[in-house]
């Protein structure tokens, strides 16, 4: 028979997202039957340059594999270099990596949100989302000096200590933060249109999520249970009071519902996290004078889900392995999953479901195809111009 | 039974080395039976896969297959040695999905390769990229390396 | 480079964002710049989705072997003249990447560079100064 298939890239350049990643999407007319993704135009070799530096200079280093995620990577490669050592770090560290590690949770998933309107043609919502998660940014600056790439861990403790004088502003950004995203969450969650783009498209089971080794927001969106926050606590998470949001349904607004529900979680965790500080007192960090030979695990829950890394020393003063594996490199391969199936107008959303972070992944233009091409701005015309016919049509039941 | 004894008592006898450090635990296994394990530990214990890892330490070549058991929140590393000369291990996507990538990366980064993989082609690095270098195989003339001895020059070159 | 054309692509510069092997905060800086903040379109800058339409190309990252010769290709279908702004270390220098086996040269050897915005990430601010002194400088000349 024939081959009917059209293959649509995205990118290496993309318009619509920011990093360098080629998909190819094959397609029967306007269904999805295959998906492929080409690999390695982010790839900067960062688990062997690792290799080259101290121990003390790896944060530096990690944290920049992703801009978004850049305070998770450092934290869990210090867990791993503390689980290497079985080094126990003061207590006033432990609150001031999880008040910056629920902070950069807030804003991560406001620039989701953001981005995910900004794909169904909802630019509102984009610029709405991306104007309150401003008061975070001028939060990080202050506590840390730097808008992105905190510079805040190192192996012991932190680098920073924080002032008390900060926290009445601290306080008046997150209570501004608190009922914009309210209201947020009632328009996105409420709007019959978004609902229709959203219900019932991507769905993954728990079953794809166990095979793919999914984790994170997406794990959670279809109902498996797993944080590592709750699983293996590090920081200060066993001694705060927060709840995992677990959704079941599994389709894209499981995954938008999970993500802001999250932001409240954090705002509670960063509240209680400065009301402790206040009382505790003392060291920020501990020195490591000396890692002895043995391997190390440790990991953290980013916003995207579990980072991973793995240490291995030989008593010298730099690793001689240092594995990095990034959240979003289980959870891309799940698009085989919930992109399949489904319409081309539906891919996008679908692709960004995830929240991929390619950076993270890969740390480490035109297409040969056999029938007509479709460009980026194409696809994103099929998306709106769904969002539209919808709105057109009025209320969908 | 809790899944870590239940995984202990079930393979004791096959491990070569079996530590437990602040719940890590890592267990040497021989490579013929890796995918009896996995399948046990993947399918029985539902134990979460996280990723892969391989080192090469100059004499052997290991991967560390890392699996967590969310439920208490430790971290079992299957380990296997594998041949320097002849690197060959099975591969583990017949038993599920998530190994694709990383078995791909790991072939192309230590030059591995993983029996019925059912694409083991360039993922990672450029097109110009010469097939039979792995950047993160130890050189040959730095295996039995004197630690007095200059640092080896690249050969690599491109233009 | 005549008069005229100065004023064409000075007075409303389109831009074209290119992410090379970049971390993503100096992406999410440039877009920053667009939202309610900052909003540069009021000056009519506006990010175009090809290199067709752009004046001003900001490339952030650092270049790997993979991209570079894609890199190479965009610039050329650049209409010129076109101004390129590097933003951010990686993309002026290579910042902590350069040691790695996949770098390919910081950008202005591959492409040339008119102006550089240093900082990781720089904040919105410098890359608004850095684009107005581009202009001034070119406008002066």
């Amino acid at each position: 028979m024939e081959k009917k298939e059209v293959i649509v890239p995205i990118g290496p350049y993309h318009p619509l997202l920011e990093e360098p990643e080629f998909f190819k999407l094959f397609c029967e007319g306007e269904k999805v039957v295959g998906i492929d993704w080409i690999a390695g135009y982010n790839h900067r070799g960062i688990e062997k340059i690792s290799e080259g530096k101290s121990y003390d200079q790896v944060p530096f280093l990690v944290e920049r594999i992703c801009g978004i995620c850049s305070t998770s990577h450092p934290l869990a490669y210090v867990n791993a270099v503390e689980n290497l050592v079985g080094l126990e770090i003061p207590e006033r560290a432990k609150y001031i990596r999880t008040f910056i590690a629920e902070m950069e949770r807030i804003h991560s998933h406001l620039l989701w949100v953001g981005l995910a309107g900004h794909f169904l043609g909802y630019n509102t919502v984009f610029m709405w989302a991306w104007k309150w998660r401003e008061p975070t940014l001028d939060i990080m600056e202050l506590v840390t000096g730097n808008r992105g790439n905190y510079g805040i861990m190192c192996p012991g403790g932190v680098r920073r200590d924080m002032s008390e004088e900060d926290f009445p502003f601290v306080q008046s950004k997150l209570d501004d933060i608190k009922t914009k995203v309210e209201m947020l969450t009632k328009a996105v969650l409420d709007d019959p249109v978004l609902l229709a783009r959203l219900k019932g498209v991507g769905i993954l089971t728990a079953q794809d999520i166990h095979n793919y080794g999914a984790v994170g927001p997406v794990a959670r969106a279809s109902g498996v249970a797993i944080d590592v926050r709750r699983d293996d606590p590090y920081a200060a998470y066993n001694m705060l009071d927060w709840e995992m949001v677990v959704v079941t349904e599994g389709d894209m607004l499981a995954r938008a519902k999970v993500r802001l529900l999250e932001i409240f979680q954090s705002i509670k965790i960063v509240e209680q996290c400065m009301a402790r500080l206040k009382e505790i007192k003392g060291d920020i960090v501990v020195k490591v004078r000396e890692v002895p030979p043995g391997e190390g695990i440790g990991h953290a829950e980013a916003p995207r889900g579990e980072c991973f890394h793995y240490v291995r020393s030989d008593g010298t003063n730099r690793p001689i392995r240092h594995k990095i594996r990034a959240p979003s490199y289980v959870c891309i391969p799940t698009f085989e999953k919930s992109v399949v199936g489904g319409q081309i107008a539906d891919a996008l959303i679908c692709l960004a479901g995830v929240d991929p972070c390619y950076c993270c992944t890969e740390r480490l233009s035109a297409v040969a195809e056999n029938g007509k091409t479709l460009d980026g701005e194409t696809l994103l015309r099929l998306s709106v111009e769904k969002t539209e016919a919808l709105k057109a049509k009025g209320t969908p039941v | 039974m809790d899944s870590k004894n239940r995984f202990q008592e079930k393979f004791q006898k096959i491990f070569s080395e079996y530590t437990e450090v602040r719940k890590r635990i890592y267990a040497t296994i021989p490579t013929a039976s890796l995918r009896e394990v996995v399948g046990f530990l993947f399918h029985d214990l539902t134990a979460r896969f996280i990723i892969a890892s391989g080192f090469d330490n100059g004499k052997e070549i290991e991967i560390l297959y890392h699996f967590s058991f969310d439920s208490s929140g430790e971290i079992i590393s299957l380990r296997v040695f594998l041949d320097r000369n002849k690197p060959e291990v099975d591969s583990l996507v017949p038993l599920f999905r998530g190994a694709f990538w990383i078995e791909r990366e790991i072939w192309e980064f230590l030059g591995v390769n993983f029996r019925e993989h059912p694409r083991l082609e360039k993922f990672l690095f450029s097109e110009d990229w010469p097939e039979s270098y792995h950047p993160y195989q130890v050189p040959p003339d730095r295996t039995n390396r004197d630690p007095n001895a200059p640092p080896a020059q690249s050969k690599l070159k491109f233009d | 480079m005549a008069n005229w054309k100065i004023n064409m692509l000075t007075r409303s510069p389109w831009v074209f964002h290119l992410a090379a092997a970049s971390c993503n905060n100096c992406d999410i800086e440039i877009l920053d710049l667009l939202t309610p903040r900052h909003d540069v379109e009021r000056f009519g800058i506006v990010l175009v989705g090809s290199i067709k339409h752009a004046d001003v190309l900001l490339v952030t990252g650092c270049v790997n072997r993979k991209n570079v010769a894609r890199i190479k290709r965009l610039y050329d279908e650049a209409p010129k003249p076109i101004l390129v702004v590097a933003i951010g270390a990686c993309a002026c220098s290579g910042n902590m990447f350069r040691t790695g086996y996949q770098f390919a040269g910081p950008f202005d050897k591959i492409i040339p560079v008119h102006a550089y915005v240093p900082g990781c990430p720089p904040k919105p601010e410098a890359m608004i100064d850095g684009v107005v002194k581009l202009i001034t400088k070119l406008k002066n000349k």
